[in-house]
């Protein structure tokens, strides 16, 4: 399955890799994500006495498995030992549209449906916690995301990682879950006790962003260490736009928060209200 | 009828700053992406002597683009689902966000800060004047057009 890193071309560190590593590594992902398929499924079931769950929570979140999956597993990642473009489709899938897709599936809300109501406290005890509640605060995730992949790009840290599948693995862990942290801070559909104001979340959004397109264009005229010229130009265009998509999705589901939140202030307006009705055609029905 | 125009008032100048942050960023993202980047290729992804603090500034720019294009739709839905939308007040005030962000990139970004010019390689008076002056020009329709639509606000 991952037979490219072993005759990389070019790619001294990745040949003198003990090929069991590797192997480990991608049964322990697989192993991983179809618990993580498994798992969700099991809790439908076990919460589906209750309310109805919809049906696009389960598809996000084995979509964002999947996109999980083939950012660690596969061609893709296969790929991503040798060339720098595939490395970002595979950082691109992996580190924030993974992420978008499983926060979209409310795997917390599934898992306080699921769970017997004290570990279900638990869970909300945890989560309220100092410790997760800093870590949770966008500004911190931000940081951590986005400081991590100046971090990856601007050190020795990208081509020890094709060395070390340790490193690797943790690289690739640290993207996908401060990627699910800093995407659930900012749009998560999951209870959040601290969720911070839209001011703070679409300041961090936009820093993050900025960060982000900063980086790529730097990464076109600078390539990580042992990266082709060309190779890396297309990357960096690949991150950068392909990054864009992304993050206007996560604008998108920010403003609209606000959005929604707007229909409350209204009804809690009752002049203005009164005033709109007495237009004809005015009043719009909740879409 | 005077609650139509207190609750009109605050929704028209609603509409003006949706229109308004909508035009300034398409223009930054929009625009600049498909025209100048895509279509004309006068623009580079990154002309590799641009400096950093002119690679930052680029970066928020885009960054902010990209928020204020999203930020003034779902503000014109806000209207739309409190009142009728004036569309000839909107598109007027997108004309002049436009405008306004064709001015400020043109004379700030292009000529004080050089962060990036219009064109490479070539004599950039005539493109400068160009830009500046569609950028004045479209301001100038976009708030005319404004002000025609809404002339209760140009009386008070």
């Amino acid at each position: 399955m991952h037979r490219g890193h072993h005759h990389g071309d070019g790619h001294g560190p990745a040949s003198q890799v003990p090929v069991a590593g590797w192997e480990v590594f991608e049964v322990l992902v697989l192993l991983v994500l179809g618990t993580a398929l498994v798992g969700y499924a099991v809790a439908r079931r076990v919460a589906g006495s209750g309310r109805a769950w919809p049906a696009r929570r389960t598809v996000c979140w084995s979509a964002g498995v999947v996109c999980a999956g083939a950012g660690l597993v596969g061609p893709v990642a296969t790929a991503a030992h040798t060339s720098f473009t595939a490395h970002m489709a595979a950082h691109l899938l992996l580190g924030m549209l993974a992420p978008l897709l499983l926060v979209l599936g409310a795997p917390v809300t599934l898992a306080l449906r699921a769970l017997p109501v004290t570990w279900g406290r638990r869970l909300t005890r945890l989560l309220r916690t100092a410790p997760v509640r800093a870590a949770t605060h966008p500004v911190v995730a931000g940081l951590l995301n986005a400081g991590g992949l100046w971090v990856l790009y601007t050190t020795s840290l990208y081509p020890l990682m094709h060395g070390s599948v340790l490193v690797h693995a943790a690289v690739h862990a640290h993207v996908l879950v401060w990627g699910y942290v800093l995407t659930a801070s900012l749009v998560g559909v999951d209870p959040d006790p601290h969720r911070s104001s839209v001011l703070v979340r679409s300041g961090v959004l936009i820093v993050v962003v900025a960060a982000h397109s900063i980086l790529s264009r730097w990464l076109y005229a600078h390539p990580p260490a042992g990266v082709g010229a060309a190779d890396g130009r297309s990357g960096a265009q690949l991150m950068y736009y392909g990054g864009d998509v992304v993050d206007v999705l996560l604008m998108v589901l920010l403003l609209h928060r606000w959005y929604a939140s707007g229909r409350h202030r209204e009804a809690a307006a009752p002049r203005r209200v009164t005033a709109a009705a007495d237009r004809p055609g005015t009043v719009r029905g909740d879409p | 009828m005077s609650d139509v125009e207190d609750s009109g008032a605050p929704l028209g100048r609603r509409t003006d700053l949706s229109g308004f942050l909508f035009g300034c960023g398409v223009a930054a993202s929009v625009i600049d992406l498909f025209v100048f980047h895509l279509a004309l290729q006068w623009h580079h992804f990154y002309d590799l002597s641009t400096t950093r603090v002119a690679l930052t500034a680029d970066g928020f720019f885009h960054a902010f683009g990209w928020f204020i294009t999203v930020w003034g739709l779902f503000l014109l839905a806000d209207v739309r689902r409190r009142t009728q939308v004036v569309w000839t007040r909107w598109a007027g005030a997108v004309v002049a966000g436009v405008g306004f962000f064709q001015l400020v990139d043109g004379v700030v970004s292009h000529k004080l800060l050089g962060i990036h010019q219009i064109r490479y390689g070539v004599d950039l008076l005539p493109y400068d004047m160009t830009w500046i002056g569609s950028a004045v020009l479209l301001l100038v329709v976009g708030l005319l057009v404004r002000r025609r639509a809404a002339p209760a606000r140009a009386s008070s």
